[in-house]
């Protein structure tokens, strides 16, 4: 164990890594020439007039058969190819691929959307999923390098020797994992439908193929330089609208720089629409229907029944009178008769989510804090008031913990740091991943703050007859994500009369900025390279999981490298087949799972991981027991809390929050906790071997000689 | 062997210093401006501050601790000869 190994040692001569780098310089810059002059010639060909159907299927087509190819150039039988890319890969590239792999349809399509909708709150997804790179280049990148092998739990079954760490680790990773290639894979299902018009499940399956060509063929090497090629689409897809908008509001094509400005008309605009007396009409209505509801909660079973009774009587009347065009008012109340909730249990459950969607309605803004104002309530207010700006802020830094923590712990992302050759680039290339990532993130509250200027000066105040075609539009594919109803019948259009969903609010930008359509066509590609990116990286860490650490390493450790890659392959298909099967079920709250994925590698991974490096009297029962309280505690207080995980486990004991800590956190409590029972159990237990504490001499420094100077 | 573990326990120690450093930088830009951020509403380019701090500010000092730390990593390798090979 304390021999330095052949396998960790720098990857090829300087010269031949340069060599190798200009290769694949020149290789990207083609293929971006390549890419823009294909939107070009679409753009030209849109022009002439070519079908907005058409456009969505070539960029769909065009853009897998891309990932496909790449996949069939790069495929491998060789172990150290298929599991990290033969270590080869520059750190500029691989933070290119980190950045993609990293970010996910929840950051391209729904950051935006959070942003728009929550202002300051949302910006704890901002820090939280940038800042964990600073856990990563501190604590783990360089160390695991150094370790040189192939997965996240190699490192938990070498560090603390036997087969439960290992076991701990695989099952964590595949437990974060797997709920987060679901929900990419339902967002791949989402866009292909959009785009080109073919069925959710078909679209699945059309994207599963470009996944599964690519990780498939190729592994790692594969998925790499796929990533590389996706992220240069996400990127530009993602930053085409927004400078456009940048420059239709203001004149200057850098949002980034220039949306402080647009924030503070935002703001203005707030103010006004606070005291807006259609705004105040709007919420009345709301108020009222809030209050008529909490009338009937207090005596569901008579509300009922007199509800009953009154549709009936009306359907009654009407089957009495008879004429013409009785028919469809007698279809109407019938349906009004029957679509009663059936018991008063039914009625409490259905008028309790109506009161609480009107009283949402019935608050200033349509629900939204003013967008600079960081948190709800007002610290120098009533106690309640005080309340929620304390419950507000500890939520918000909460959370920030979790995601940071969360980041600095997913498998996915930490395997990619073995691919680079040496220690020194492994740190140079979280630095690039940060570059790569915070381009997105630095741009996501600006495409927030622009689109919000754009609806409440074109959309909000505009009758109903003259607003922007793309509300109809995007109303007609869901009115679930849109929908514009005028509850106080002035033909104006108030902001709380507007019902969107965040998740369509980047998909949407191009048409909300007017856009020809094969700018949406190509940010709705941005949008499948996201999705696609991480799905591959996801898939692969659950397949080498499992054929690397748990058939290798604890079943048939004499396995061939051509078995064990045989084997991956086969994985990766039955894991993306059941990956898909989930996400056609189309399971409630996924967006929820994905964040409760953070939550969960945090406290399983972090604790172990970090104390593994940084404490050599860190013992294996220790990280053990850790990663169990961990996980267990995160799971416990999820399962308690969150209303979906509550139903699906049957509990039924009051709701008890700790601190008024969300659901969303539940790391929060995992972490402390995970470290906490290692450092208790390590002390009580016997000393880690001298050759673990040899192990552990061996990854803190870059190089040690053979005779361990 | 006693010089190579003494040069081991130097470069161990700067490598924690400068971790402990940067992590104490990451923890004000992270929490304490986070947690004091209604009082630092002051207007800031347009922005108030606490808006930028968050949306950009934090993430430029993130990307800086990490290059930081990659460049003085780099060097102590060097004047502690751990550097590795090229070969």
């Amino acid at each position: 164990m304390a021999k330095p190994r052949d396998r960790a040692s720098t990857t090829g001569t300087h010269a031949s890594r340069a060599a190798f780098k200009r290769d694949i310089d020149r290789i990207y810059l083609w293929y971006m020439a390549g890419f823009l002059a294909f939107v070009v010639t679409l753009a030209l060909l849109e022009q002439i007039g070519l079908p907005r159907r058409w456009i969505g299927s070539i960029f769909l087509l065009g853009s897998i058969g891309l990932y496909a190819g790449i996949g069939i150039l790069s495929r491998t039988h060789d172990a150290v190819e298929y599991y990290v890319a033969g270590r080869r890969v520059p750190a500029m590239y691989n933070g290119m691929a980190t950045g993609a792999d990293w970010m996910s349809a929840a950051s391209f399509i729904g950051l935006g959307g959070t942003l728009y909708l929550t202002g300051y709150g949302g910006l704890a997804f901002i820090m939280g999923w940038t800042g964990g790179y600073c856990l990563v280049a501190l604590f783990l990148a360089p160390y695991l390098r150094k370790f040189g092998q192939f997965t996240v739990p190699d490192f938990l079954g070498d560090r603390y020797g036997g087969n439960l760490p290992r076991l701990l680790g695989i099952v964590a990773a595949i437990l974060c994992s797997f709920t987060y290639v679901v929900a990419q894979i339902s967002g791949v299902g989402l866009i292909t439908s959009q785009l080109t018009g073919v069925q959710f499940e078909l679209g699945i399956f059309l994207g599963l193929g470009g996944i599964l060509v690519c990780s498939f063929l190729g592994g790692m090497r594969a998925v790499t330089w796929t990533q590389v090629a996706q992220y240069f689409i996400l990127i530009v897809a993602y930053m085409i609208p927004v400078v456009w908008l940048s420059v239709k509001q203001t004149g200057i094509p850098v949002p980034q720089v220039i949306y402080g400005y647009q924030l503070e008309k935002v703001t203005a605009l707030e103010n006004k629409l606070l005291v807006d007396p259609g705004e105040l009409a709007v919420r009345q209505v709301f108020a009222e229907r809030s209050a008529e509801l909490a009338q009937r909660l207090k005596a569901p079973a008579a509300a009922l029944a007199a509800q009953r009774q009154e549709a009936k009587l009306r359907l009654e009347q009407l089957q009495a009178a008879g004429g013409s065009g009785a028919a469809t008012d007698i279809a109407a109340a019938e349906k009004a008769l029957f679509g009663l909730p059936v018991d008063p249990q039914a009625a409490i459950d259905r008028w309790t989510r109506a009161k609480a969607v009107a009283d949402a309605k019935a608050e200033p803004l349509n629900g939204m804090v003013p967008h600079g104002q960081p948190f709800t309530g007002d610290p120098d207010g009533s106690p309640e008031q005080r309340e929620a700006y304390d419950v507000a802020r500890r939520n918000f830094l909460a959370l920030i913990f979790c995601l940071m923590v969360g980041t600095a712990a997913l498998p996915h992302i930490l395997m990619r740091y073995y691919t680079v050759p040496s220690v020194k680039e492994a740190r140079a290339s979280v630095g690039w991943s940060m570059v790569f990532i915070f381009l997105l993130y630095f741009t996501a509250p600006a495409l927030a703050v622009l689109v919000k200027y754009e609806i409440f000066t074109l959309v909000v105040g505009t009758p109903f007859d003259q607003l922007p075609a793309w509300i109809a539009s995007w109303s007609k594919v869901d009115p679930s994500l849109l929908s514009v109803t005028d509850v106080n019948r002035d033909g104006i259009l108030q902001l709380n009369e507007m019902n969107i969903s965040g998740d369509i609010l980047v998909l949407a930008t191009p048409e909300i900025g007017g856009l020809p359509y094969v700018v949406s066509g190509l940010v709705a590609a941005g949008g499948l390279a996201a999705a696609l990116s991480t799905a591959d990286g996801l898939l692969l860490t659950i397949a080498n999981a499992l054929s690397h650490d748990l058939y290798y390493k604890m079943i048939d450790p004499n396995a061939s490298t051509a078995r064990r890659v045989a084997l991956s392959k086969m994985l990766l298909l039955v894991v993306a087949l059941a990956a898909a099967y989930v996400a056609s079920q189309k399971p409630a709250d996924i967006l929820f799972l994905v964040s409760a994925a953070f939550s969960f590698a945090a406290a399983a991974f972090f604790p172990a991981l970090t104390l593994g490096i940084f404490w050599k009297r860190a013992t294996g029962i220790a990280a053990s027991l850790g990663m169990a309280a961990g996980l267990l505690t995160t799971g416990y207080y999820m399962v308690t809390t969150q209303p979906w995980l509550r139903s699906v486990f049957g509990v039924t004991s009051p709701v008890r929050l700790w601190w008024d800590i969300q659901p969303i956190s539940a790391g929060l409590f995992g972490v402390p906790v995970g470290f906490a029972v290692i450092l208790l159990v390590s002390l009580v237990t016997r000393r880690p071997d001298p050759e673990t504490e040899d192990m552990v001499e061996y990854i803190r420094y870059p190089r040690l000689d053979a005779d361990g100077r | 062997m006693a010089e190579s573990a003494s040069r081991r326990r130097v470069y161990w120690r700067r490598n924690l210093a400068v971790s402990a450093a940067l992590m104490g930088l990451w923890f004000i830009v992270t929490f304490v401006v986070s947690f004091f951020a209604r009082e630092l509403s002051f207007t800031f380019f347009g922005w108030p501050f606490s808006f930028w701090m968050a949306a950009q500010g934090s993430l430029l000092v993130y990307g800086g601790i990490i290059w930081f730390y990659a460049h003085y990593m780099a060097r102590l390798d060097v004047e502690h000869g751990f550097e590795e090979s090229d070969d």
